[in-house]
């Protein structure tokens, strides 16, 4: 998820804690569920188009897309878009985050657009996704994919298809992360919430890592 | 790096410059877009103070100023009317006063670029400064290089023409060495530096020696005002004996690719037919002058908090 999506500092004293909310099998379940939703809610899934928002919704998509491929027998169009140059925050921000990867294989003129997302919290990455989206042509709609919707909405962001609804404390901070398991090279995704230990005011530790000082 | 100057390579360290190749490697795509605009520096104001003439450094960064979404001044002077140093700051104190985000400055003096930045608080690039460095050039080569190359770390590059007079020859000695690639020189013994091997690169007077194997090609514009000032005969002698062509081209590594910052001078630094097609880059350079100015205006533009001050 983008940095956008805030988690608080912590009290002092409190030791570091993790717990997984969502393993690798249920993030699969999840996901064959989402794609039986949007397979019962488009009669017509020839112009559907998910747009993966880096770095948690790429492999998210790529699932979705097999799961699409096996339900419907129709492979949707799959693409990365980095929504970071659209961020609202780069005037108020001493830093730069570091860019990631678009790759936006034709138009979205006409298409139905998923933008998928691991995770939505403020709903400012939507914000500018939809912006971004707006610069590769002019879908016929626009609808959105989080893994995990964790509450804390500061735009008016719904979200159409959602994994699981997880309300969060100020404080804690959900982590999507996607790890390549040994020879199969099949990734194996799973989502944390961390209570209580992020030390950084505004940052996920993944953006953190990024980060251009 | 937000408001950080770039005054030259020789003070970036590594890492600073593979970060900035690898935002320039994302800025390409938006060039591909039908839509090639982000709104990453909206409000922002980028100012061209250009005191020496510059059609092509000078309209990549304002194209890349515009692609960002930024608002690009261009304050262009002749370099006569601003010699004296009272001038040159008051200009820059004016300007100054008109709050701009980033200052690109290009002068016929060595130093110009730092003297401004020590009187502006918004953060300078060097787009040129005498014989000293232009350092965008070098970065634009650099990932040129790398794009062609697909690494830079163990290639030879042989930088061929006045590298004495040459701030892209400077800057570029300081780039590569630092990112791995073993950099030789050539040139007529008056075009080199006394103590270029300080610079850590080897210096060769044959064109066939310093072209033994290596992977990059570039050669250096000659200046038409060095014409005739003793520095070298004729302009025949000197593309006879390092003036570049395909035959001359053998003694390089058969995959190497030519390089020229432009404009090139045809006939003399390198023969028409490799100005204009492969193994030369030029046009790629070109191309990726515009996506490697975004990321440093992406990097640099607007002022640093204070707290964020290093």
């Amino acid at each position: 998820m983008g940095g956008l999506e805030g988690s608080a500092v912590a009290p002092d004293g409190d030791a570091p804690s993790e717990r997984i909310v969502l393993d690798d099998t249920r993030i699969r379940r999840a996901l064959m569920r989402i794609a039986h939703e949007i397979v019962e809610s488009n009669a017509d899934l020839g112009p559907l188009y998910l747009v993966a928002i880096p770095n948690g919704g790429v492999p998210l998509a790529r699932r979705l897309a097999g799961n699409l491929e096996a339900l419907a027998g129709c492979r949707p169009q799959l693409g990365i878009m980095d929504t970071t140059l659209y961020r609202d925050d780069l005037a108020i921000r001493g830093t730069r985050p570091r860019l990631r990867t678009t790759e936006m294989p034709s138009s979205v003129d006409q298409g139905v657009v998923i933008l998928v997302e691991d995770v939505v919290s403020t709903g400012r990455t939507i914000r500018a996704a939809m912006d971004a989206l707006m610069d590769f042509g002019r879908p016929r709609s626009v609808r959105v994919m989080a893994l995990v919707d964790r509450g804390h909405r500061e735009l008016p962001i719904k979200i159409d298809y959602v994994g699981k609804n997880i309300p969060t404390q100020p404080g804690e901070s959900v982590e999507f992360r996607a790890k390549l398991t040994g020879e199969s090279e099949e990734e194996l995704l799973e989502v944390v919430v961390h209570s209580l230990d992020t030390p950084s005011g505004d940052l996920g530790s993944e953006d953190r890592a990024g980060e251009l000082a | 790096m937000i408001g950080q100057d770039l005054l030259g390579i020789e003070g970036v360290e590594r890492d600073r410059i593979e970060l900035i190749l690898e935002t320039a490697e994302h800025m390409q795509e938006i060039g591909n877009r039908d839509v090639k605009k982000v709104p990453a520096l909206r409000g922002r104001t980028v100012v061209n103070l250009f005191f020496e003439p510059s059609t092509r450094t000078q309209t990549s960064f304002e194209i890349a100023g515009k692609r960002l979404a930024a608002d690009v001044v261009n304050f262009s002077s002749s370099s006569s009317s601003l010699t004296k140093a009272e001038s040159l700051l008051d200009t820059a104190k004016t300007l100054d006063a008109m709050d701009p985000d980033v200052v690109v400055v290009r002068h016929k003096v060595a130093g110009v670029p730092q003297r401004i930045a020590d009187v502006l608080d918004a953060p300078v690039i060097n787009a040129g400064d005498g014989a000293h460095e232009h350092p965008t050039q070098a970065l634009l080569d650099m990932l040129t290089v790398f794009q062609a190359k697909g690494r830079i770390e163990g290639l030879s590059v042989a930088i061929i023409g006045d590298i004495a007079h040459s701030r892209v020859a400077r800057s570029n000695i300081y780039g590569f060495t630092k990112l791995g690639a073993e950099v030789r020189v050539a040139g007529p013994p008056t075009m080199l530096p006394p103590h270029v091997d300080s610079l850590g690169v080897k210096a060769y007077t044959s064109l066939r020696e310093v072209l033994d194997g290596v992977d990059v090609v570039m050669a250096l514009r000659i200046q038409n005002e060095r014409l005739g000032g003793g520095i070298f005969p004729s302009v025949r002698e000197y593309s006879s004996t390092f003036g570049l062509d395909r035959a001359k081209l053998r003694f390089a590594r058969p995959d190497a690719i030519v390089m020229h910052p432009g404009p090139v001078n045809r006939g003399v630094e390198l023969s028409h037919d490799l100005a204009d097609h492969r193994p030369s880059v030029i046009l790629d350079q070109v191309r990726n002058g515009v996506a490697l100015r975004m990321a440093l205006l992406y990097l640099i533009a607007g002022r640093a908090f204070p707290q964020d001050r290093e």
